[in-house]
C-alpha cells in the first residue's frame, strides 16, 4: 500500500485549509478524502473515472498520482459490481470509499447496498465500514437521471446511515465521521452546492470531525420549526429572513444534517418550544422524510401542536429538465413563505 | 474392477495429494452427504425450521474445489464464499457440522443466533464468507476480496461458486468482469448441475458451455467433471496457482446434476424419467471410493473407519444442535448499527406507551 503523504507534498488544490483560505463545499470534501485517505492506508477510493480524470466533479483531482492505482481505483462502469467489491474490501479490513459519479445511479447498487451490506452486521458477518457519496439534487438543468434525490429509497432500509450536509464545515466534518464510522453510510452532495461562492468558509486546521445523527440549528426562531436538509436549508433561510422582516415571524430552521439515524429528540424540542412544525424536503412529497417526521412528532409531541404538521415538497413525478418544469416542480422560497405564514394564522 | 496397483504407486501422489489428504477427500465428501442426510430426516421432523437445499451427487464440486485453497485459522487463508450446495467447501475450510445444524434449526447458540439461516454464516478466520439469497452479488463481493489482497500484495486467493441459473444475473457480470479487467486472484466456479430450481440450463445461456465466456472475459477458463473429485481439484488447483502468481481471475464449469428438488420441498416433476438414476450411477461419493481402493490408495477397511467417524461425528453434532435452545424473542432487538438497538415495541413494555417508543 502506498505510505501516508506528508501535508507538504499536497497539490495546490488540497492546501487551502493548512494555508488558512476559504474552501467551497467541494474543496471541503476533497480535503476530507484526502486527510483520512493520508491519516489511514486502509481508506481507499473506488468508481468511475476517479483517477487519471479526477472524477466527473474533479472532487477526487490530483489523488491518483499521490496514492497510486491500488488506493484510487478506476473501475469498469459496474455501480453493482463495486459497490459489492467495496463491501469485500471492507470484510478483509480496509475502509472503501465509494464515489457514484451521479447519485441517480446509485439505484443500480440497490441490491448490494439493501441486501447485502445493511445487513450484514445484524447477519453476523460484521460491519461493513464503507461510505457511497456522490452529487444529488436538482436545479442545475440536469434532467431526470442526474439531478434526483434518492435517498429515500434507502431511509427504510434498516442498517445504512444517511448523511447530507448542506455547507463546507459539515460535508467536512461528517464525511470524515463517515469514514471512520463502522458502518454504512451514504453520503449525499448537493452538486449545486459543491462550488457556490456562498457557502465559501475558512475551516479550522485541526481535525474537523462531526458526529453522524445530530441535526444542526441552522437559525434560531420562536414561531414555527422548519425541518429541513440540503439545498433546502438555505431555501428556507432565505424564505425565514423575508418572514422576518415582513411579518415579524421568526422560523427554527433546523438542518438534519444525518437523515439516518434521525435526530428525533432534537425535532421534538424545537416543537415543543414553537408549537408548529413545517419540513420542507427537494425530494417528491410521497414517502418523503416529512411523512416520518410528521408521525415521530404525531407520536412524541402531539400535545404540544397548535397547528398540523404540514410540509412543503417537489412534486410527485421525474425531474424535469426545461428551466420553467424544473423551477415549477422544485420548492421555491415563496412555497415556503406560504406555508409559514399559514401555520403562523392557524 | 480394474487390478490393484503396486506398492510403489500407493506412495506415488496423485496430482500432488498424499494418501492422507485423499482420506481427508473422503472424509469431507462422506461428512458432507451425511450431515445433510441427519438434516433431511431433522427436516421431515418439523426440527428444521426452513428450507433445505441439499447438494447431493454434487459433493465433489465444493469439496474438492476448496481442497485446492490455502486453509489456515488465524484468518490469513485463502477465502470462499459458498452458494447454497457448497456445504462440502465449508467443511473443507473448517465449519463444523453442528454449526450448519443449529443454523438449520434456527438455535440461539448457532453461528447466528437465530437471526439467518443454512449455509449463510461467516468465519473470516476461517476463511469463509456467507451468502445471501441474491444471486451474484457474492461475486461482486468476492471480487472485493480478491482486489484487496492483490493490493496488500498478499498471496491469497479469492474464490466462489455459482449456479448455472445465477451466471445469468447482472450481478455476476459486474462482479466477475471487475475482476477480470483488475486481475485479481479471483477464481470462480460455474456449478453446472443442470438446473436451476425448475428452469433447465438450456434455458440459461445460449452459449454452448459455460468456460466458453472465459475467453470473452479474457480470463482463464477449463471445465470438468464435477462428480471427479481429483479432476475438480487438479482444475481449481490450476486456477488457484495462476491467481497466486499473479495471474488474475479464472472462470471454471465443472458439470455435475442434482439429484434432488431445489429444496426438499420440491418434487422435482419437471425432471425426465429416469435423468435421477442414470445421474446415480455416476455418484461422485461412490466413484471416490472405488477409485480409492482400485488405485491402491486405500483398503476398504481404511473407507470404513472414515464413515465410522463421520458417522459417530454427525451424531454427536446432531445431539447436540437438538438439545440447543431456540432463540429468546427479544434477541430481535440485535442492532442493525453498532451503538443502537431498535425501539422495542411500545404495545410490548410494561406499561405500554406510544411516547417512550
Amino acid at each position: 500500500m502506498a505510505t501516508a503523504t506528508k501535508k507538504s507534498s499536497k497539490p495546490e488544490q488540497l492546501r487551502h485549509t493548512d494555508e488558512g483560505r476559504a474552501v467551497t463545499m467541494l474543496e471541503a470534501i476533497r480535503e476530507a478524502l484526502w486527510e483520512e485517505m493520508a491519516a489511514d492506508e486502509r481508506v481507499f477510493l473506488i468508481g468511475e473515472d476517479i483517477g487519471s480524470y479526477g472524477g466527473a466533479f474533479k472532487v477526487t483531482d490530483g489523488f491518483l498520482e499521490a496514492y497510486g492505482e491500488h488506493r484510487v481505483v478506476d473501475t469498469p462502469i459496474s455501480e453493482a459490481g463495486f459497490t459489492g467489491a467495496a463491501a469485500g474490501a471492507a470484510h478483509m479490513g480496509m475502509r472503501p470509499v465509494v464515489e457514484m459519479q451521479f447519485m441517480d445511479f446509485v439505484s443500480c447498487a440497490y441490491e448490494p447496498l439493501t441486501n447485502y451490506i445493511a445487513t450484514s452486521r445484524w447477519r453476523g458477518s460484521g460491519p461493513v465500514p464503507m461510505v457511497v457519496r456522490g452529487p444529488v439534487g436538482g436545479g442545475v438543468r440536469g434532467g431526470p437521471f442526474h439531478s434526483q434525490n434518492p435517498e429515500m429509497a434507502f431511509f427504510h432500509t434498516p442498517g445504512l446511515k444517511i448523511v447530507y450536509p448542506c455547507n463546507a464545515r459539515d460535508a467536512k466534518g461528517l464525511l470524515k465521521a463517515a469514514i471512520r464510522d463502522d458502518d454504512p453510510v451514504l453520503f449525499f452532495e448537493h452538486k449545486k452546492l459543491y462550488r457556490a461562492p456562498f457557502l465559501r468558509e475558512v475551516l479550522p486546521q485541526e481535525d474537523l470531525v462531526i458526529p453522524l445523527g445530530e441535526a444542526r440549528t441552522h437559525r434560531e426562531g420562536t414561531d414555527v420549526t422548519l425541518v429541513t436538509y440540503g439545498n433546502m436549508v438555505h431555501e428556507s433561510a432565505k424564505a425565514a429572513e423575508r418572514l422576518s422582516s415582513e411579518d415579524g415571524l421568526e422560523v427554527e430552521i433546523l438542518d438534519l444534517r444525518t437523515l439516518l439515524p434521525l435526530d428525533e429528540d432534537a425535532i421534538v424540542a424545537s416543537v415543543k418550544r414553537t408549537n408548529r412544525l413545517l419540513v420542507v424536503h427537494e425530494d417528491t412529497r410521497t414517502g418523503g422524510i416529512a411523512g416520518e417526521i410528521s408521525m415521530r412528532v404525531n407520536e412524541k409531541a402531539f400535545e404540544w401542536l397548535d397547528a398540523p404538521i404540514l410540509r412543503v415538497t417537489a412534486i410527485d413525478t421525474p425531474v424535469p429538465y426545461s428551466p420553467p418544469l424544473e423551477d415549477y416542480y422544485l420548492p421555491q422560497v415563496e412555497d415556503i413563505v406560504t406555508a409559514c405564514r399559514y401555520l403562523a394564522r392557524y | 474392477m480394474a487390478p490393484r496397483k503396486s506398492a510403489a504407486a500407493k506412495q506415488r501422489a496423485v496430482h500432488g495429494l498424499s494418501r492422507e489428504q485423499l482420506l481427508d477427500i473422503y472424509y469431507h465428501l462422506q461428512l458432507t452427504r451425511e450431515v445433510e442426510q441427519v438434516l433431511a430426516n431433522l427436516y421431515r421432523q418439523d426440527k428444521v425450521i426452513g428450507g433445505l437445499y441439499r447438494s447431493l451427487g454434487q459433493e465433489a464440486t465444493a469439496v474438492g474445489s476448496a481442497y485446492a485453497l490455502e486453509r489456515r485459522e488465524d484468518g490469513t487463508g485463502d477465502v470462499i464464499s459458498p452458494a447454497i450446495r457448497n456445504l462440502g467447501g465449508l467443511f473443507v475450510m473448517g465449519a463444523r457440522p453442528v454449526d450448519v445444524m443449529r443454523q438449520y434449526m434456527a438455535k440461539a447458540d448457532g453461528p447466528t443466533q437465530g437471526r439467518e439461516q443454512n449455509v449463510h454464516f461467516t468465519d473470516y478466520d476461517k476463511g469463509f464468507i456467507g451468502l445471501i439469497s441474491h444471486l451474484g452479488v457474492m461475486i461482486e463481493v468476492m471480487a472485493g476480496v480478491a482486489l484487496t489482497f492483490k493490493a496488500r500484495g498478499e498471496e491469497r486467493v479469492a474464490l466462489t461458486w455459482i449456479g448455472d441459473g445465477g451466471s445469468s444475473t447482472g450481478a455476476f457480470h459486474e462482479g466477475f468482469n471487475l475482476a477480470a479487467v483488475k486481475q485479481a486472484p479471483l477464481v470462480v466456479i460455474i456449478e453446472n448441475n443442470c438446473y436451476a430450481y425448475s428452469t433447465p440450463t438450456c434455458n440459461q445461456t445460449a452459449a454452448e458451455s459455460f468456460a466458453d465466456k472465459a475467453p470473452g472475459y479474457g480470463v482463464h477458463g477449463a471445465q470438468c467433471d464435477g462428480n471427479d473429485v481429483l479432476e475438480v481439484y487438479a482444475m481449481v488447483k490450476e486456477a488457484v496457482d495462476r491467481a497466486r502468481r499473479g495471474e488474475g481471475a479464472s472462470l471454471l464449469e465443472v458439470l455435475t446434476y442434482r439429484r434432488r428438488g431445489h429444496a426438499e420441498h420440491d418434487a422435482q416433476k419437471y425432471v425426465p424419467a429416469g435423468e435421477v438414476d442414470a445421474w446415480a450411477a455416476k455418484d461422485p461419493v461412490s466413484r471416490f471410493e472405488r477409485r480409492l481402493v482400485d488405485e491402491g490408495w486405500a483398503e476398504p477397511t481404511d473407507l470404513e473407519e472414515v464413515r465410522a467417524r463421520v458417522a459417530r461425528e454427525v451424531d454427536e453434532a446432531r445431539e447436540q444442535a437438538e438439545s440447543s435452545s431456540l432463540p429468546e424473542p427479544k434477541g430481535a432487538l440485535e442492532p442493525v448499527y453498532g451503538n443502537a438497538p431498535p425501539a422495542v415495541p411500545w404495545t410490548r413494555l410494561d406499561i405500554p406507551d406510544p411516547h417512550a417508543a
